[in-house]
């Protein structure tokens, strides 16, 4: 049990990524589920592929190209060199960028469904009492749209604490900067110091139950309001 | 195969047991099943050298996995079948022994590793390890030393140099030495410490600047192999085993930048 002290930091990392990470992505991923349910664009179709490629990519994938974007030849890397913040692997902001990336599609997906799901009426009878579509957007859209803004973060909170090819691959494993639970896991697993993987591997089942729960709560919800 | 599918169809569930079981045991005594074996990742380039050769050599197939020592501890276990452990330290192999998994007189060091600390620019390591001191770089990529010996023996080089607590916070960790080399190869990490097998080739750098830590900087690299339960009663373990301590094998490991 003596290697235990080093889960607590790591639960606190992980925690701390993933609220951020789904804050973060609700913003980013809201304009675009708004514009992907709306456009007619010749662009939607690829656009909406390209923002699921996450889903389907090996996390080894995702990893090994962020890592080479980021790092000092990337254009990510150039970027934040030239702007005098150096490289951004190995660090917690290389992370974050990480998982923004890797989660995007849990949390663009819901929020479009729901945008989609709302139809042209309530637009629509917006506009007629003259509503701008700004108004619109914040005053009809968005609030009926909530059920699935909820999905969206509780999934890619939940995702982003279950990641771990992408952290193996551009995190570096530095306490209290990069190295996360499925990481310590990893370690604990590798290092066979099985009774601390097992205690916090189990954890972490109890946790993605329990999000998964919650989750399944809010659709009984949604369809209750829809019905 | 698609006519036998088709046939298949026809048959009555009892015949159609009988004719796959028939079918199986004709293909297991036509071709002896390969020999499976699991190799320190580390290892794979001169593994697949030397596999090629047994293969010609002997008529025996292998079928070879690449993947963590630590990793096949616990598949192994829990029940992997494979018949050789090429580990990629001495400790494992020994406690896979001791828990009545493994052979233990079958245990033998079949390479020794070489750490290196290489940088992909030219003329950036210099030869005697006290470029080190200079502290201008950003990141030091080494492998995992509680999980990988050549993690382990970079720290001791550090400590042995009086530079471990001042380059700490240059640290970055990689799962294992082929991800510490990644790193590097990516420039992520200005330099790391990484195998000369990833580096050298017929005992010369391919590229960038680098230094071969002397051996006596860590404690030995040692890689060791041993003989699995299920491999107990396959000719063709044994004749593993033997081919790698035979000179033919030893020259090939060694082109390949490892000590023997």
């Amino acid at each position: 049990m003596n290697q235990l002290s080093d889960a607590w930091p790591a639960i606190a990392l992980t925690l701390q990524l993933a609220s951020l990470s789904s804050a973060l992505l609700l913003v980013i991923a809201t304009p675009i589920a708004w514009w992907l349910s709306q456009t007619s664009s010749a662009w939607r179709k690829p656009i909406a592929a390209l923002i699921t490629l996450p889903l389907v990519l090996p996390p080894t994938v995702l990893g090994f190209y962020i890592l080479i974007v980021l790092g000092p030849k990337g254009w990510i890397g150039q970027l934040t060199q030239s702007l005098g913040l150096g490289v951004l692997s190995f660090s917690f902001t290389g992370l974050l960028i990480g998982s923004l990336i890797f989660s995007l599609p849990f949390a663009v997906q819901p929020i479009q469904y729901a945008f989609e799901a709302i139809g042209k009426r309530p637009l629509e009878a917006a506009a007629t009492l003259r509503a701008g579509p700004l108004d619109a957007f914040f005053s009809v859209a968005l609030p009926l749209a909530k059920p699935g803004l909820l999905t969206a973060t509780v999934l890619s909170f939940a995702h982003t604490v279950g990641e771990f090819g992408v952290v193996l691959m551009i995190g570096g494993n530095i306490p209290g900067q990069t190295r996360v639970v499925s990481t310590q896991i990893y370690g604990y697993v590798e290092s066979m110091a099985y009774e601390e993987a097992h205690l916090l591997s189990a954890g972490m089942l109890v946790f993605s139950f329990l999000v998964l729960l919650a989750l399944g709560q809010l659709k009984t919800r949604r369809d209750k309001v829809l019905t | 195969m698609s006519w036998l599918i088709l046939r298949l169809g026809f048959m009555s569930r009892k015949l159609r047991i009988i004719w796959l079981g028939l079918l199986s045991l004709a293909s297991l005594t036509l071709h002896a099943a390969p020999l499976q074996v699991a190799v320190a990742s580390n290892f794979m380039g001169p593994m697949n050298a030397v596999a090629s050769v047994f293969e010609r050599d002997t008529g025996h197939k292998l079928q070879l996995s690449f993947g963590a020592t630590g990793q096949f501890y616990a598949q192994i276990r829990n029940g992997a079948p494979f018949a050789i452990l090429l580990a990629a330290d001495k400790e494992t192999p020994l406690k896979l022994a001791r828990e009545g998994l493994a052979v233990e007189a079958t245990a033998f060091t079949y390479a020794k590793g070489r750490l290196v600390l290489w940088s992909k620019r030219a003329n950036f390591v210099d030869n005697d390890g006290a470029f080190l001191k200079s502290e201008s770089f950003t990141r030091l990529a080494i492998a995992n030393p509680k999980l990988a010996p050549y993690g382990a023996a970079a720290l001791e080089t550090l400590t042995k140099l009086g530079l471990r607590d001042r380059i700490a916070p240059k640290i970055v960790e990689a799962a294992n030495i082929a991800q510490s080399f990644q790193f590097v190869a990516s420039e992520n990490a200005t330099l790391g410490f990484v195998a000369m097998s990833q580096v050298y080739e017929r005992g010369k750098l391919k590229e960038g600047s680098a230094w071969l830590v002397p051996t006596s900087f860590h404690s030995p690299i040692n890689q060791d192999a041993i003989l699995l339960n299920p491999g107990k009663d396959q000719p063709a373990a044994l004749a593993l085993l033997n081919f790698l301590k035979t000179d033919k094998a030893k020259t090939m490991i060694r082109s390949f930048g490892y000590d023997l």
